[in-house]
């Protein structure tokens, strides 16, 4: 018995260090096969036929739109593999272990399970609004990556205005959760769509700020030109002294943004079931997914663009650098999210109005001055 | 698709909301249906529904004889079921004045602290669930896995053990029980302090539970709590200490109170008594003499005609049971004392104007169990 005991704790660290090898293999050679996938691409970007394309501006529209598309539908089913192996570990569990090697197939498994689920419209829903809510919700995210640069060229769109259509067009995400909330006719799910709607709204002025802190260090708005600006140090070193104070006050809107613990409140399962998604089952709750781990995505993204040098980083090609610091980011956002509890609403809404929305000012000002002395 | 003309979700005339949480969703320990009546995110009024799990076990009782009402009891307080055991066999000893020999009385106590700490593991992982902590679940169960592999051993069994009989205790610790009850104990005291760190001194966490359902001294006088929701409130009330029982009065240990009668002060008093557990284990085990671990019963137990009245500390507070007799071999009348039912008694007072979410902290804080609520 005792010595059953004893060895429980054994098994367990030998299967720790098991899986953390595992986890170390696979990334290099991800890594391995990222970089030999970005010079395939490059030397394919030179051929007839794609330089074709990117000359019809139609073609060249739509050649990046499924591009774009089929990365944001893809690289989240890594990133909930990801999330439920890391989860694993914290827990002291494995995560998913049979579906593929080391389950790596598991949400491939499960997205087909919610695929070939019976569509389930409750009766009494409002049936237009529940039926377009998830792509209310589904399409900024879309939208959002079609800015996002993963390196100086290889971006959707070097949109001028990048910072501000990013942060305008991911506001949306709250109407589709208000229409989901309301349109499903559940006391649940009201309270969860209200929740989200006031939640994402008042988060919304901080995170702004934040970001045009570092448009005023910047003095550019371009997503890809503030990436570009950090060829040498990452804005969070050449400017510490406010760009830290700003990273910090961007994750926790950033958080509260993706609705994820400690702000998980709309989807709170303890008191709202899962708040304004409770109804919703099959492929339409499958789109909530997406939309939520490809905004996790692209929110630590755009904070990698802000702070961490982008695409800027030694040996490895720019998109696959990219990638590495935007994965780590959302990992330590799944580290944050395991860890600590749920705020209440009022606590949630004071601390933004009373803590953040000062301070994200304070930041701005301070980084607007910060950007004229370095300047002159 | 309904479309247009559904009908929305119905608002009352002064647009207030009615939201049933339970019987079903997870949140509600076990199968309670809360009646909230809110305005917005507040609460007007609260109203507990219970009876889903009623099984009518008090009448059972009287249609048994008495040696068949132990194992009922496991139904009781499933997370603690060695306790429920334990009320019912004392009642009957009392009943028939039937002496338990010492290393059984010893052994109840171990078996009673061990299910007394599972039970707390299961309370300090649910209630951080509650207020939205997730990992904290897995470690208590952990833990509690432990308990249950150690108690397996033993009785068999893994929730309803069935192992405190009227008289004493089926059969004797198994070999290499007492080590690895001890190096338990030891691992368990080494991991508190990392519970603290996770969520204990967690500034979210303390947000979330210091002043929030508030119970005042008098307030728990007059509904009668007992337990650590009394001794949250700064009550010093164990009956293992007023009224001891089996060998509790050679033993040495503490009765953590806190004053501020908080989710805070409750959550506290449990996590300390998994220390103080921890130590009576560890005195049990030094202590432990030799001899019989039963008194023989006989096998139809005729009490002479009276009244019994056993009061234990379970880990829910003060869970006593009443048992009639008039010489006939089965009981009269049996009465159980629950004390997850007297907590739920105070949900409406408590409850009224705090927000959703404290709702399921203080349901939470109060740690109830539906088995024993509706028996």
């Amino acid at each position: 018995m005792a010595a059953a005991n004893m060895t429980a704790g054994q098994d367990r660290r030998a299967v720790a260090a098991g899986q953390i090898t595992a986890g170390v293999i696979l990334l290099a050679a991800l890594l391995a096969l990222a970089s030999v996938g970005y010079h395939a691409v490059e030397r394919v970007r030179d051929t007839p036929v794609v330089a074709f394309i990117g000359e019809h501006p139609l073609l060249n529209a739509f050649a990046k739109s499924f591009i774009v598309a089929n990365f944001v539908t893809l690289h989240v089913l890594f990133l909930i593999w990801w999330e439920r192996k890391f989860a694993g570990w914290m827990q002291a569990r494995l995560g998913p272990k049979h579906v593929g090697w080391n389950g790596l197939a598991q949400t491939v498994a499960d997205a087909v399970k919610l695929l070939l689920k019976e569509d389930i419209i409750p009766a009494k829903a409002d049936g237009r609004l529940f039926v377009i809510a998830p792509f209310l919700v589904f399409m900024p995210t879309l939208l959002t990556f079609m800015v996002l640069p993963f390196s100086a060229s290889w971006v959707g769109y070097n949109f001028g205005l990048g910072a501000l259509f990013a942060l305008a067009v991911s506001t949306n995400v709250s109407l589709g959760i208000l229409a989901a909330g309301w349109g499903a006719n559940n006391k649940y799910s009201l309270l969860g769509g209200a929740r989200a709607c006031a939640q994402v709204l008042a988060y919304e002025v901080p995170l702004a700020i934040t970001v045009l802190a570092v448009v005023a260090v910047s003095g550019t708005v371009s997503l890809v030109d503030i990436g570009a600006q950090q060829s040498r140090w990452w804005n969070i070193v050449a400017h510490a002294p406010v760009m830290i104070p700003a990273f910090v006050l961007f994750l926790i809107c950033a958080l509260a943004e993706l609705n994820r613990t400690p702000f998980d409140l709309p989807e709170a399962e303890s008191e709202l079931v899962s708040g304004f998604h409770t109804e919703y089952s099959g492929m339409r709750f499958a789109f909530f997914y997406l939309a939520e781990f490809a905004n996790n995505f692209f929110m630590a993204g755009l904070a990698v663009t802000l702070f961490f040098g982008g695409w800027f980083g030694p040996l490895l090609p720019g998109p696959v650098w990219f990638t590495i610091k935007t994965v780590g980011l959302v990992t330590a956002m799944m580290w944050i999210r395991w860890t600590v509890p749920r705020f209440r609403v009022d606590q949630m809404m004071g601390f933004c109005w009373k803590v953040l929305v000062p301070a994200s000012l304070v930041v701005f000002c301070a980084s607007a001055l910060w950007g004229m002395w370095v300047q002159r | 698709m309904a479309g247009s003309e559904a009908a929305q979700v119905r608002l009352e005339p002064d647009g207030g909301m009615t939201v049933n949480l339970g019987p079903q969703p997870p949140s509600t320990h076990g199968v309670l249906r809360l009646m909230v009546q809110l305005d917005g995110e507040y609460v007007r009024s609260c109203e507990p529904v219970i009876g889903y799990l009623h099984r009518g076990l008090e009448r059972m009782f009287e249609a048994r004889p008495y040696r068949q009402l132990v194992p009922f009891t496991d139904r009781l307080d499933y997370l603690a079921s060695l306790n429920c055991n334990l009320a019912m066999s004392q009642a009957i000893e009392r009943l028939g004045s039937v002496a338990v020999p010492e290393r059984a009385q010893y052994i109840r106590v171990i078996l009673c602290e061990l299910n007394r700490l599972a039970s707390h593991l299961v309370f300090f992982g649910t209630f951080a669930q509650d207020v939205g902590a997730t990992t904290a679940f897995l470690y208590a169960f952990r833990e509690r896995e432990r308990i249950l592999d150690l108690l397996e051993a033993m009785t068999g069994a893994r929730l309803t053990y069935n192992w405190i009989r009227p008289g004493g205790v089926p059969a004797d610790l198994p070999e290499g029980f007492a080590e690895g009850v001890l190096s338990f104990v030891r691992d368990l005291l080494k991991e508190l302090p990392l519970y603290d760190r996770l969520l204990t001194n967690n500034p979210i966490f303390r947000m979330r539970t210091e002043g929030v359902g508030v119970i005042s001294r008098d307030v728990a006088v007059a509904f009668g709590a007992s337990g650590p929701v009394a001794r949250g409130s700064g009550l010093s009330y164990d009956i293992r200490k007023t009224e001891p029982y089996e060998v509790y009065d050679r033993l040495d240990f503490d009765v953590p109170v806190y004053d501020e009668g908080d989710c805070m002060a409750r959550y506290r008093v449990r996590m300390d008594e998994m220390c103080q557990s921890a130590r009576i284990l560890e005195q049990c085990f030094r202590d432990l003499p030799e001899g019989d671990i039963a008194t023989k019963m006989p096998k139809v137990f005729r009490p002479p005609a009276g009244d019994a009245y056993s009061r234990t500390e379970s880990p829910r507070g003060e869970l006593s049971v009443y048992m009639r007799s008039d010489g006939s071999p089965n009981p009269q009348r049996v009465h159980v004392r629950a004390p997850s039912f007297v907590h739920l008694s105070m949900l409406p007072c408590l409850l009224r104007g705090v927000k959703l979410a404290d709702v399921i902290a203080i349901l939470g804080s109060l740690d109830t169990v539906l088995g024993e609520v509706d028996r």
